[in-house]
């Protein structure tokens, strides 16, 4: 069967359609982002009112949560993206793997220490050996192992098929995460966000925490594209157009 | 101002300041390395590409 896509679809794969419409998204992305972790921030930090019985370390909620949903996001992103490179072998499918893989890191550590200065004061404990922070103790694991592996081979093809398998084994562990508090009698308490209820908090509680979450997003697609901007340029600096770019710098 | 009546209130952050801006602080410091590297990471590699291209057009 040959499965027939949209004309955009194809052009998604071409490093060179990539740099010219990332480089036009870029600004517009970046002021938005801007905004919305402004917002997000002072809401959170200034307006929101404290909890009744955690008193102001409420506030860490508004860069542990949208950090530990965007580790879990980037993971899968990761992930897929490396599959869609192996399958249908496109360049820029494993270009987005690897750039992803650091900045997933980076989040993933900013989920796990804020996590652990909230729960000094809420559980009294730095950590605990809780099915949550464990699976996700393992997610970072998992960034470091992707990043340790593609680093590993002089060749890029297969620095990026060995990372794309790591990345795909390591896919298993996200619905462990998430189920987590379900599965097991853990210490740290259900998701804040969910399709199907209401929150729990009242609106100027959550709103600046969606505003967080979006921020977040969209902070990761700003350094994700940039990044992938240059492993792109770095990837075909043969060609001509790119050339042309690093000509005229 | 907002929910705290003064700014040392809001830097006080009730008894939990310590954690609340460890937290922020450490949120700040790692979405600025992104970016500083993401910045560093550029300009290594117009350097590098520009240096080669030119080696190139001399030969």
């Amino acid at each position: 069967m040959k499965i027939k896509f949209p004309r955009w679809f194809y052009q998604l794969a071409s490093p060179r359609w990539f740099y010219e419409i990332s480089g036009k998204l870029l600004p517009a992305f970046t002021i938005i982002t801007v905004l919305l972790l402004t917002t997000g921030l002072v809401w959170g930090l200034v307006f929101a009112p404290e909890d009744y019985q955690q008193g102001n370390s409420f506030r860490i909620i508004y860069i542990h949560v949208p950090s530990a949903i965007l580790a879990q996001s980037c993971y899968m992103l990761m992930a897929v993206a490396g599959g869609i490179g192996l399958i249908w072998k496109i360049k820029m499918a494993h270009v987005m793997a690897k750039c992803a893989a650091p900045i997933g890191a980076s989040i993933a550590i900013i989920a796990l220490a804020t996590g652990a200065i909230w729960g000094k004061p809420t559980w009294g404990a730095w950590w605990v050996w809780d099915a949550r922070l464990t699976s996700m103790l393992i997610l970072f694991f998992l960034y470091i192992g992707v990043i340790a592996l593609s680093s590993a081979f002089d060749n890029i093809a297969s620095s990026d098929k060995a990372s794309a398998i790591l990345a795909l084994v390591g896919l298993v562990n996200i619905p462990i995460i998430k189920y987590s508090v379900e599965w097991w009698n853990t210490l740290h308490q259900p998701a804040t966000f969910t399709i199907t209820e209401k929150p729990a908090m009242p609106p100027e509680m959550w709103i600046p925490l969606l505003i967080m979450v979006l921020g977040f997003y969209g902070f990761f697609t700003v350094i994700l594209m940039s990044n992938a901007r240059i492993e792109t340029l770095r990837r075909e600096k043969r060609a001509d157009w790119v050339k042309e770019i690093i000509k005229n710098y | 101002m907002g929910h705290f009546a003064s700014f040392a209130d809001f830097l006080q952050m009730g008894k939990h300041g310590l954690y609340v801006w460890l937290s922020y602080g450490l949120f700040s410091s790692l979405f600025l390395y992104n970016i500083v590297m993401m910045i560093l990471n550029k300009r290594a590699f117009f350097k590098n590409a520009k240096r080669q291209l030119r080696r190139e057009q001399n030969l």
